[in-house]
């Protein structure tokens, strides 16, 4: 399977998600941001880190970039996108995504591993987990607490496009368990047609025993499978 | 004719400011903070703060209809989040 990592000046997960990728033996490339046509591609990932300084809002700039039409392109011809961290905010301001991402509700930058719940597991992202499986997965935002306007979000659950809530140990779904404020506990969703994945936490952290844990692994096998 | 040629740009340059603010029902926790600081800090009678962005923006545009159309869509197509932000455009 053939992947492409978008890079941007900023961002600074782009070389960790091309190691998992290797790792679970995609053929990746990386893509700079100022250029206008795409490898042939599988699978386009939009890295975390903080592209443009995260000036103007969490995004917004890079959001506008030359590579971005591209992507667009991509997308509406079914190809598979997944944004992670920054990534999921880039594709929110693209309009690949509806709702945005606000400051966490605490207003701090939050770095810790969390739980969350697989809510969908009948999509070419998530097709190796069990449904409501719970993950370990670290998160690490500023801009992480979703939200959306009642319309999408019903729309969201009806639909089955959510892809992951924050829940504690135990799966329990609640205020204690929402790590920034997300609405519904929500940490990440699909678009209608289930080929773009948003979502704040990093599974690219979680590929290996030594460094964190392999609950990631099994988002990027899914794509394989 | 450099002389000329500076009248001009003076003359063709409208100044528009843009405020954007987060919309009602949108958690402002900024704002929050803010506005908790200051009444800890004895103003009592503040009764409320919401926090937001302010551009000044320089048109190369001699037609003020013309050159607020421009900033409404420079608004609308990057400055603004449209779906938690408002925003207001005023000529300074």
């Amino acid at each position: 399977m053939k992947s492409s990592v978008i890079v941007f000046p900023g961002s600074n997960c782009d070389r960790d998600i091309a190691v998992a990728l290797e790792k679970m033996q995609f053929k990746n490339k990386m893509v700079w941001h100022k250029e206008t046509s795409l490898p042939k591609s599988d699978l386009i990932v939009i890295p975390g880190g903080f592209s443009y300084g995260d000036y103007l809002r969490s995004g917004a700039i890079a959001g506008k970039s030359l590579i971005i039409d591209e992507v667009v392109k991509a997308a509406n011809s079914g190809c598979l996108i997944l944004g992670i961290c920054n990534g999921f905010q880039i594709l929110t301001e693209t309009g690949l995504l509806k709702g945005t991402l606000l400051r966490n509700k605490n207003l701090k930058f939050i770095n810790r591993d969390v739980n969350i719940k697989v809510v969908n597991n009948n999509t070419k992202f998530s097709n190796k987990y069990k449904k409501d499986e719970i993950l370990k997965i670290n998160i690490a935002h500023n801009e992480g607490n979703y939200f959306t306007d009642t319309n999408h979000l019903e729309e969201l659950n009806k639909e089955d496009l959510i892809a992951f809530k924050y829940c504690d140990e135990a799966g329990n779904i609640n205020e204690n368990s929402n790590p920034n404020g997300s609405i519904e506990n929500i940490a990440g969703i699909y678009n209608q047609k289930k080929n773009i994945l948003g979502m704040m936490p990093h599974p690219e952290r979680m590929v290996d025993e030594i460094i964190s844990n392999k609950d990631g692994v099994n988002l990027f096998s899914s794509l394989l499978n | 004719m450099e002389k000329q040629f500076r009248l001009n740009l003076k003359r063709n340059k409208l100044k528009f400011s843009v405020t954007v603010t987060l919309k009602k029902d949108v958690l402002d926790p900024q704002g929050k903070v803010v506005q908790n600081t200051l009444v800890n800090m004895g103003m009592n009678n503040l009764k409320n703060i919401r926090q937001g962005k302010h551009f000044e923006i320089e048109v190369d545009e001699n037609n003020e209809t013309v050159a607020q159309k421009k900033v409404n869509e420079m608004c609308k197509k990057l400055l603004v989040n449209l779906i938690i932000e408002d925003y207001k455009i005023n000529k300074i």
